[in-house]
């Protein structure tokens, strides 16, 4: 396989990732914002922030409202993270790979990208919402259909699962570290109405927000919700289950391959760590230092990876 | 351009009735509902859009990807015709590649007066770098796009030798795709001939022109310009159909004295690499050195016979347009026939008694550059008004060496589904035709242009032309 389509499916399904994460961040603070916050401004800065776009953000406005951020995460196409750029990119990427994906992978990502270009053509109205944050969400998921049922589980498959945990690991660790603050256990009141807010909104960032109930019995404390989006591998927007799955999709390609690469220690002395911690012990070290470390961890991993597989010459 | 004359057209008689190739269709098709093809119509487009069958178009804004339309009336050819057009392209490519082979080693044709020095010698797609290059096989139009245009009933003409890189053969195999997913029962009716088998018969031809001391399954690849290429589509098609590696120029480098690829797990030998790019950016060391599209170093592993290009550099000489004029005396020369299929009358610009002829009758010919292509840069005398006309002069007077000219011809017609049913659009053929040691290998049919505009002759896709389904029918 070349170097250059590991890195085209690579970021084909970066970017994909990228695109849902960023509606999903919408959906959340849309929904906080208009059912939740005396200060709906400072929720839709936070949004900007964890999309990791506020200095962009900051370069076309100059305040922070629902029709501006949601126009400046779906619709801008300067913006590298709105769903429109993302899904341009991906389709992109799927172009350059397209001898490495099967006609239904292609088929749904070009599909996708003529239905949500259509759907963002114009500025969305409070209105259609809804709609078409569900649009893109199916989307999304018809992509990712695609993918499971029908391709080869081959190097091809392995890339896009790379990409996608690396994605997405970065994606939760941002929304942390964005509100680390009101997982504290110095900031917990509990029963407060503005911690509650603040991690609903977290929760359902990851659209969570239920299933961290079945699973915690609806113990919402601090603890819990950050032990949950860290270490419970049963989550799969959590820390530890992108970092599982990472490793599993590197360690398939060394098997095919027959070869370890520098990658694969960088994997392994992460999973080592992660497997060792408690939620405790997170909280003694520093839960801000804990997830800038593993921001700057996973993006060396990435970078770490499109070395030894050869993405660019 | 627009011609009051009566037109042949291949399926209409004047009296009431059909010709006979398109017997069993138009009993088909009288019984066809025309809001259901109407739907079938739209229901293709959004197929080809799904399938992102589309191409890119040159000058325009953000790289526009457009459709290239989709008429669901297929062309018919009869079996006996296809046997005299295809005897007629064979002779016509093996007296290509003689040419090829004799003007890159001894020249026999310059030295027997049949064609004049001047004409090779000064000519930018005469490449020194190939001469006494012997490509495997002495293949070196691997791909051949002939085009075709037929005026009466039995007078075929040929238009130009597509010998560099001809492309359009994806449309050729998915609008089949697309008349057997729209309408299978015509093909249970009707029995034409497949052409699904294109891709696999690439694949073989390329593999038996590997250079002759490569050991095992030789490696094939794709090399093309990139995803901003009008034909990226084709490109990645034909890669994907074959099951070889879409490669870019900056994906290859030259290791150990070969053409190596940058996998994931290292560099992987080439043996055969089918170029759609231009000789020009082939090479930035031998050829353009601003080419970014290129590999540098790949012309001499080439003459070290390292790797097969296919089509071989330099084969542009055999389909430059003033060459064309010499083909039928070329085919005598080297094949000791007389040409099957016909040359189009052309004058020489480049000739004073021509160009004479030429300037006083603009207004009825169409002449075109000797190196251009796509219907970019041509004059249509019949259709263009008096100021282009003049614009034109001017250029064809500075450099008339530059410049072909041919009367502006009849071409056939083949209805197409139009909003009130059956109209009459010109067309033109391009068959396929393969080349390798084992021999030719030309697919029925082939990609039928047509030009949607009522009364219009250019079918090129980048002046708004669209295609048709081509059947060659079983005896």
């Amino acid at each position: 396989m070349l170097g250059k389509t590991a890195g085209g499916l690579y970021w084909m399904f970066r970017f994909l990732e990228r695109s849902e994460n960023t509606a999903r961040l919408v959906e959340a603070g849309f929904r906080i914002a208009l059912t939740r916050s005396s200060d709906p401004a400072s929720e839709w800065k936070s949004v900007v922030t964890t999309a990791g776009v506020r200095s962009a953000y900051d370069a076309v406005y100059d305040h922070y409202s629902a029709a501006h951020v949601v126009d400046f995460l779906l619709r801008n196409p300067n913006n590298p993270s709105s769903v429109i750029a993302a899904i341009e990119k991906a389709r992109t990427n799927a172009r350059l790979v397209r001898t490495a994906l099967t006609t239904e992978v292609w088929e749904a990502v070009n599909e996708s990208w003529m239905a949500l270009k259509e759907a963002l053509k114009r500025p969305v109205k409070e209105t259609e919402l809804p709609t078409i944050l569900g649009e893109i969400r199916r989307h999304s998921a018809l992509v990712r259909g695609a993918l499971h049922g029908t391709m080869l589980r081959t190097d091809n498959y392995d890339f896009t699962q790379i990409g996608t945990a690396l994605e997405r690991a970065d994606n939760t660790a941002r929304i942390i570290d964005v509100k680390y603050y009101t997982l504290l256990p110095s900031a917990s009141f509990v029963g407060s109405t503005l911690d509650n807010v603040q991690w609903e909104t977290i929760l359902r960032s990851v659209s969570a927000h239920r299933s961290f109930r079945w699973l915690n019995n609806d113990d919402m404390t601090s603890a819990n919700i950050a032990e949950f989006l860290i270490l419970d591998s049963r989550f799969p927007r959590s820390l530890s289950f992108c970092s599982r799955n990472l490793e599993d999709s590197l360690s398939f390609l060394a098997k095919e391959y027959g070869q370890r690469m520098p990658c694969h220690d960088l994997i392994d002395a992460q999973r080592d760590k992660l497997r060792h911690l408690t939620i405790a012990k997170i909280f003694d070290d520093g839960l801000h230092q804990f997830i800038t470390d593993f921001i700057r961890d996973n993006n060396a991993i990435g970078q770490q990876i499109e070395q030894d597989y050869r993405f660019i010459g | 351009m627009h011609s009051d004359r009566q037109h042949f057209d291949e399926m209409l008689l004047n009296s009431d009735g059909v010709r006979a190739p398109y017997a069993e269709y138009q009993k088909w098709f009288s019984n066809e509902d025309l809001t259901r093809l109407t739907k079938k119509s739209k229901e293709a487009e959004a197929f080809f859009r799904r399938t992102g069958i589309t191409f890119n178009v040159y000058g325009q804004a953000a790289a526009q990807e457009r459709l290239i339309p989709f008429d669901l009336i297929p062309r018919i050819i009869a079996n006996r015709e296809w046997t005299k057009l295809s005897k007629g392209i064979e002779q016509r490519v093996r007296a290509i590649n003689a040419f090829l082979h004799d003007i890159y080693h001894r020249q026999e044709i310059l030295r027997a007066g049949i064609i004049p020095v001047d004409l090779i010698a000064r000519n930018d797609a005469f490449l020194p770098q190939m001469i006494g290059v012997a490509p495997p096989g002495n293949v070196y139009t691997h791909i051949v796009g002939t085009d075709i245009v037929r005026t009466g009933e039995d007078d075929f003409f040929v238009l130009e030798d597509n010998a560099r890189t001809p492309s359009g053969v994806s449309y050729m195999l998915e609008n089949r795709e697309t008349m057997l997913q729209m309408f299978p029962e015509l093909f249970s009716q009707i029995k034409v001939q497949p052409v699904s088998d294109y891709p696999k018969n690439l694949r073989r031809s390329l593999a038996a022109c590997a250079p002759v001391h490569c050991a095992g399954k030789p490696t094939v690849a794709v090399l093309t310009p990139g995803i901003h290429n009008s034909a990226y589509f084709e490109h990645s098609f034909l890669a994907d159909q074959m099951g070889v590696e879409l490669v870019e120029g900056h994906d290859l480098r030259v290791v150990d004295g070969h053409i190596a690829m940058r996998t994931t797990e290292g560099y992987q030998v080439i043996d055969v690499l089918y170029r759609r790019v231009d000789d020009d950016f082939l090479d930035p060391l031998n050829f353009n050195p601003d080419s970014m599209l290129g590999v540098p170093g790949i012309m001499d592993v080439y003459r070290a016979g390292n790797i097969t290009i296919a089509n071989a550099p330099g084969t542009g000489i055999a389909d430059d347009k003033a060459i064309y004029s010499y083909m039928p005396d070329i085919i005598e020369f080297y094949t000791g026939e007389k040409a099957i299929l016909k040359n189009v009358q052309t004058w020489r610009c480049s000739e004073p008694d021509a160009l004479a002829y030429v300037l006083e009758n603009l207004a009825d010919l169409v002449v075109k550059e000797v190196h251009g292509s796509g219907g970019y840069g041509m004059l249509v005398g019949p259709a263009a008004s008096k100021r282009e006309i003049a614009k034109f002069e001017a250029k064809l007077r500075r450099n008339p060496g530059n410049y072909i000219a041919q009367p502006t011809l009849s071409l056939s017609t083949v209805p197409i589904f139009a909003k009130k049913g059956l109209a009459p659009r010109h067309v033109d053929l391009r068959p396929f035709v393969l080349v390798s040691p084992n021999g030719m290998n030309i697919t029925p049919g082939g990609l039928t242009r047509v030009a949607l505009k009522a009364g219009s002759l250019v079918v090129n896709s980048s002046q708004g032309g669209g295609t048709k389904d081509t059947w060659v029918l079983e005896d």
